[in-house]
């Protein structure tokens, strides 16, 4: 899926959202005839320092402007791994970006982020998993880190890790995995028009609650987060 | 000759224990008034990692962090701090849920601070999905307890540094002190090394990792507000200092965040080394920084005068 066959499925009367090397900035038209604010990285493009401070600043720019929703797509690479990157602070690029979105969601700019294609580490923790609901489309492919740098830092071998994969959702890459967590709440698919899914979740959006714990539970993919959390925030409020 | 332990202040304990060397626990013993920590779910309640098993690796029974609340100068604080010596201080599902828990209370109190002693090399693999998700909420629960008033002071010098998702909660924080030792980034030196090969980064070159990522650099940037010598004291002091200093979040922050993340990349984008930044920040003989005293470091860092202070 291109971000251009995405983004016309999902807006029909119109978008205008440019394709820089990677970074997606514009807005589009939705159904109702409102606007909604667009951003992402395509092209499965490395999120590295210049690509955060564009996303950040494009949000930022939006948020005294304009109203109604933010849509964050998703089609990354990982952070960039690079000695420029981190020896800039990429950790701060990053940590900005997600601050600005979970800003917005905060402050009455509900934010959707939705995975069509790759995505892993530090770049989906300052995207999608830095929005209200995160939405799956089938073939993504999200993965916390790559096989050969897990083998590296677990020092397992590639035929030990892969055989793992294959029997642990707690650990292996994929879709299904990140839903079973509580991360990605919701799977769109491309039978129905996919401007009709995005309209029905956002007359249905959920309260700006974090309840990915929770989901998690329900779905069996995180048995022990959110009672953990919950028994951890009850002490808490005793102890003060 | 020392004086033995017992006949210390743990003023002259905290001052003379090295925060790099001490364990996690140490570490909040002596940064905090003598005897005021409460631990929450603590090892005795055995609330272990239920995926460690599955790699046939041991479990730790505080699954590598403690959190709890204590007292700092007879005010009262929330702290967690991370215990790098246990799978490098990674993030897992119970270890998460447990930062997660106490940062959600501090928001509905909204007035005690939360000191969080990194020491992390990010997510814990064996427990990916997990631990990448509790990061995120971390990260939102850290933004959501800042926007409720709450202070949430990060203090970076342990063992495992502050890699990662960790790296990406320090830049959510308020304020961060940083030791000489407190590596802070996303991608580890062996990550680069092993995804972009050793002509990108070589890992092994220690010089190279300290100048790049190392707490030096990070007070430089602007990145740390205060630099602390590698005593657990100097810390307490550190962070005494910044519950004092941070003002309050909100969106002028951002907005100044984003200048000051922006102008950094007009200033020094085009540099290959720390140390031409250093030098194009003003500093002669830029070369000899990771040499000098803490003392004359801090003296050179004040003068440069880069904080992110209400720009982040």
């Amino acid at each position: 899926m291109t971000p251009d066959n995405i983004l016309t499925a999902l807006f029909p009367d119109g978008h205008q959202v440019r394709n820089d090397k990677g970074v997606l900035l514009g807005s589009a038209t939705r159904r109702s005839g409102t606007c909604m604010l667009v951003l992402g990285v395509a092209d499965r493009t490395a999120v590295g320092v210049d690509e955060a401070i564009r996303l950040s600043g494009h949000v930022l720019g939006s948020i005294d402007r304009d109203d109604g929703p933010i849509l964050v797509l998703v089609d990354s690479d990982s952070q960039r791994m690079s000695k420029r990157d981190e020896l800039l602070g990429l950790n701060e690029f990053l940590a900005h970006l997600a601050k600005v979105l979970i800003y917005a969601d905060m402050n009455g700019r509900p934010t959707i982020g939705l995975i069509y294609g790759h995505s892993a580490a530090g770049a989906l923790l300052a995207t999608g998993l830095a929005t209200r609901v995160l939405v799956g489309l089938p073939g993504a492919d999200p993965a916390v880190m790559d096989l050969p740098s897990m083998a590296k830092v677990t020092k397992l071998s590639m035929e030990a890790l892969e055989q793992k994969a294959n029997s642990t959702p707690v650990f292996a890459p994929g879709l299904s995995n990140l839903a079973q967590m509580g991360a990605v709440q919701m799977t769109w698919n491309y039978a129905a028009p996919l401007a009709d899914q995005l309209e029905a979740l956002l007359a249905d959006m959920p309260a700006v609650q974090d309840l990915r714990d929770m989901l998690g539970k329900e779905r069996g993919g995180r048995l022990k987060a959110a009672e953990i959390g919950e028994r951890v925030r009850d002490l808490a409020l005793q102890a003060r | 000759m020392t004086a033995p332990l017992r006949d210390m202040t743990p003023a002259e304990r905290a001052r003379s224990t090295s925060f790099y060397e001490a364990s996690a626990r140490t570490r909040l013993e002596l940064l905090l008034d003598a005897g005021s920590l409460i631990e929450f779910i603590g090892p005795e309640q055995r609330e272990v990692s239920p995926h460690l098993r599955i790699f046939d690796l041991p479990e730790q029974f505080d699954d590598g962090i403690i959190v709890g609340h204590g007292r700092l100068d007879g005010s009262p604080a929330f702290v967690a701090a991370q215990e790098g010596r246990f799978m490098g201080g990674a993030f897992g599902e119970v270890h998460g849920a447990k930062l997660t828990g106490l940062l959600r209370a501090a928001r509905e109190i909204g007035t005690i601070p939360v000191l969080i002693l990194f020491d992390t090399g990010g997510v814990r693999l064996q427990e990916a999905n997990a631990g990448e998700l509790a990061i995120a909420e971390i990260m939102r629960a850290v933004m959501e307890a800042r926007a409720a008033g709450v202070k949430v002071i990060g203090l970076v010098g342990g063992r495992s540094g502050c890699y990662g998702g960790g790296g990406l909660i320090a830049g959510c924080c308020s304020a961060l002190a940083v030791s000489e030792f407190g590596r802070i980034a996303v991608s580890g030196p062996e990550v680069i090394e092993t995804n972009r090969g050793v002509e990108e980064f070589d890992s092994r070159d220690r010089a190279l990792v300290w100048r790049t990522m190392g707490g030096k650099h990070r007070r430089l940037l602007g990145a740390a507000d205060l630099f602390a010598d590698d005593s657990v004291q100097d810390f307490r002091e550190a962070a005494l200092e910044l519950i004092g200093l941070v003002g309050p979040f909100g969106l002028d922050g951002l907005k100044a965040e984003q200048e000051r993340l922006a102008d950094r990349l007009r200033r020094f984008g085009a540099c290959l080394d720390a140390v031409e930044i250093w030098t194009i920040s003003g500093i002669a003989h830029a070369e000899t920084i990771p040499e000098l005293p803490t003392d004359q470091f801090i003296a050179l860092a004040d003068r440069i005068g880069r904080t992110s202070r209400d720009a982040r």
